[in-house]
């Protein structure tokens, strides 16, 4: 039993790392209607500028601030240059627009910044929390923040009139445009919202992955999982789902005989494929109807 | 005695059919002249570049497959590196461990992939979208994982994957090197595969394909059973794509779990985009593209060379949006425009011809926008 949950508590911790990744993606997903593939390295470049502001004897707190700001508008300027001019095209060239800019930032923070490890500090300490050693502080602090964010987040789309107008826009730019909404704002909105959770979630998991160019790339691959689980339309669900994954994993690679530790990875794959052939749309995604 | 009016009608009926019958000799000229050009090349250039041409024919091929099923049947897929893994390590295994001959290992590398895609396929059959690429991903994630497992490590060798013997040149054929026979051999399965690629999106069966993509429903109205051909498609476009997955084992000589991770299959998709959907030569142009434009990237700068290589492919696909096929329409579009200034004469004809291919160009764009 400590075993069991010990292992649930691991991946829980693990989870939460997943699930801010989930939720990032699902922002920009119901933003402008496309999966960011870049997020992560999106993410990744502002853990990078946050260090290097430490490097220069910034404190932690206003560091966190600035570089969630300059995320922000970091994320405007990008949707701004690349995805306005595309934003009729193909989804497939949106797509390769997204590969281009991960080629891009990934390389740009090797060239900046170098590809050696780098340690990351973190704001809660490392101490083990309650002094047992089911979780450490790093890990609640991280906890905490993932869910402080996911409430202010439902609260500014369903409490503000912005964030209704940018659900609109998301939802049917035509008619949101008719209804007198700037679509185009809206979007670019969405790219600075998701750019700045991918910050805040960079500078929580960097303490405990260490910071290298190629820091989130697994984490991304865990977020989408993550996200497609709880279902692409709905914030909550890819928290959940991002929290799930990472205990499915857990749990394979500890209870499963034989193949779970090798394996782990593929069969929380599997049970997540398992899963949506139950719900084709996620556990908790919308199934959208269109007409005939 | 005809009436000038009457041979007017004549004329305009006349000439949409012999405008026809031009361009598709044209259209042959232009196939047999690359195939002599690409009969050439390796007795023009020797070892390092000649194994380069090999591997951009296998990419084009493993594109091809992957075109099959996103460009022709709309089923979106991000793990197409999965199959070609597969097919690379039937034609190892059976080399090495068995001691087959390399070109009997090409057929079975092919079925297995099939099967592999038709099981794939099967529970796709209710997913799309971001659904479904995420079961496609979810199988290449997983097989650099099964590789590595140590239970197939017998067949597999573990991480450190298999080497594999360079086919020999045949008797009959002591003239030209290994690297300049494994390149005609590429050649000539690339080129058999494309024409039955042809034959089947010319086919009643590839119209039944384009339709699930253009509209599933309306096809099912139609009469068309659209989860046997979409899961068929899925089988066909794995095996395509194992069997370029076979030829790259010959021609790389190593297989190991690492050579067949994600970006394998993001490098097909980029391919795959630039090249045009719902294009067979478009294929070729993906990988070439795809062999080619990091090697030039790197060149620019070694520090920057994935700076480099994306700003490249934003620029590529800022100008031609919908790949190079698409570009190539657009420029014969204006051509033809170009030539109708020239002859009024024939006004009607060319402009009857250029729209009908812009509305559906348009309608795939709407279409690809729905999924």
């Amino acid at each position: 039993m400590q075993l069991f949950l010990q292992q649930v508590l691991a991946g829980l911790a693990n989870g939460a790392i997943y699930a801010g990744m989930a939720l990032a993606l699902v922002m920009i997903f119901l933003a402008i209607d496309h999966l960011n593939f870049a997020q992560g390295e999106m993410a990744t470049f502002s853990t990078f500028i946050a260090w290097q502001l430490l490097a220069w004897g910034c404190p932690y707190w206003i560091t966190f601030v600035l570089v969630v700001a300059i995320s922000f508008v970091g994320g405007i300027a990008i949707e701004r240059v690349l995805f306005k001019p595309l934003h009729n095209a193909d989804i497939l060239a949106n797509l390769v627009a997204f590969i281009a800019l991960f080629s891009i930032l990934n390389s740009a923070d090797g060239y900046i910044w170098d590809y050696t490890i780098k340690t990351f500090p973190t704001p809660f300490g490392s101490k083990p929390l309650f002094g047992s050693v089911l979780i450490d502080a790093h890990e609640a602090g991280m906890l905490v923040v993932t869910a402080v964010l996911l409430g202010l987040l439902y609260l500014f789309f369903s409490g503000t009139r912005l964030g209704l107008a940018m659900r609109a826009a998301a939802h049917n730019p035509v008619s949101a445009r008719l209804v007198g909404i700037r679509v185009g704002w809206m979007t670019a909105l969405g790219w600075g919202i998701a750019a700045a959770i991918g910050a805040v979630s960079g500078m929580l998991i960097a303490p405990v992955v260490f910071l290298d160019p190629n820091m989130m790339f697994g984490v991304l691959l865990y977020g989408f999982a993550g996200a497609v689980l709880g279902g692409m339309t709905s914030p909550g669900g890819a928290v959940l789902g991002g929290f799930a994954v990472g205990v499915i994993e857990n749990m394979a690679g500890t209870f499963v005989p034989y193949v779970g530790r090798d394996l782990k990875l593929t069969i929380a794959l599997l049970v997540i494929v398992a899963v949506l052939m139950v719900r084709p749309a996620g556990i908790f995604g919308r199934t959208t109807v269109s007409r005939v | 005695m005809t009436t000038p009016q009457q041979e007017t009608v004549a004329l305009g009926v006349a000439a949409p059919a012999a405008r026809q019958a031009m361009r598709l000799q044209t259209r042959h000229w232009v196939l047999a002249g690359a195939i002599a050009v690409a009969l050439v090349l390796p007795f023009v250039f020797q070892g390092f570049v000649v194994f380069q041409l090999t591997e951009v024919l296998i990419y084009g091929l493993a594109i091809l497959g992957l075109n099959l099923m996103t460009g022709f049947n709309g089923q979106f897929s991000v793990g197409h590196g999965a199959f070609f893994g597969v097919g690379a390590y039937v034609t190892a295994i059976m080399m090495q461990r068995w001691n087959v001959p390399y070109y009997w290992t090409l057929p079975p590398a092919g079925i297995v992939c099939f099967v592999v895609g038709i099981l794939f396929g099967l529970p796709a059959l209710r997913l799309r979208g971001l659904y479904l690429a995420l079961v496609t991903f979810a199988a290449a994630v997983a097989l650099p994982q099964l590789l590595k497992f140590h239970g197939l490590e017998g067949w597999t060798g573990g991480v450190q994957g298999i080497v594999v013997n360079q086919p020999d040149v045949p008797a009959f054929l002591p003239i030209i090197d290994a690297d300049q026979w494994l390149y005609l051999f590429t050649l000539a399965i690339t080129l058999l595969m494309f024409w039955g690629a042809s034959n089947l999106t010319g086919s009643r069966t590839g119209r039944a394909i384009m339709a699930i993509r253009d509209h599933e429903i309306a096809a099912a109205a139609m009469g068309i059973n659209a989860p046997l051909y979409k899961t068929l498609t899925f089988g066909v476009s794995a095996l395509y794509t194992g069997v370029a997955g076979a030829l790259s084992a010959l021609a790389v000589q190593f297989v190991a779990p690492d050579s067949f991770s994600l970006f394998v299959s993001i490098n097909f998709l980029v391919g795959l985009i630039l090249g045009g959907m719902g294009s067979l030569p478009g294929c070729l142009f993906g990988g070439l593209f795809v062999l080619y434009v990091p090697n030039i990237a790197e060149s620019l700068s070694r520090g920057l060379a994935g700076v480099a290589y994306g700003v490249i492919m934003l620029l590529v696909i800022f100008v031609m949006p919908s790949g190079a096929a698409g570009f190539a329409r657009y420029v014969g579009g204006l051509l033809a425009r170009h030539r109708e200034v020239e002859l009024p004469a024939h006004r009607a004809t060319p402009n009857a011809v250029a729209r009908p291919a812009q509305r559906v160009e348009h309608q795939r764009a709407e279409s690809a926008e729905n999924d």
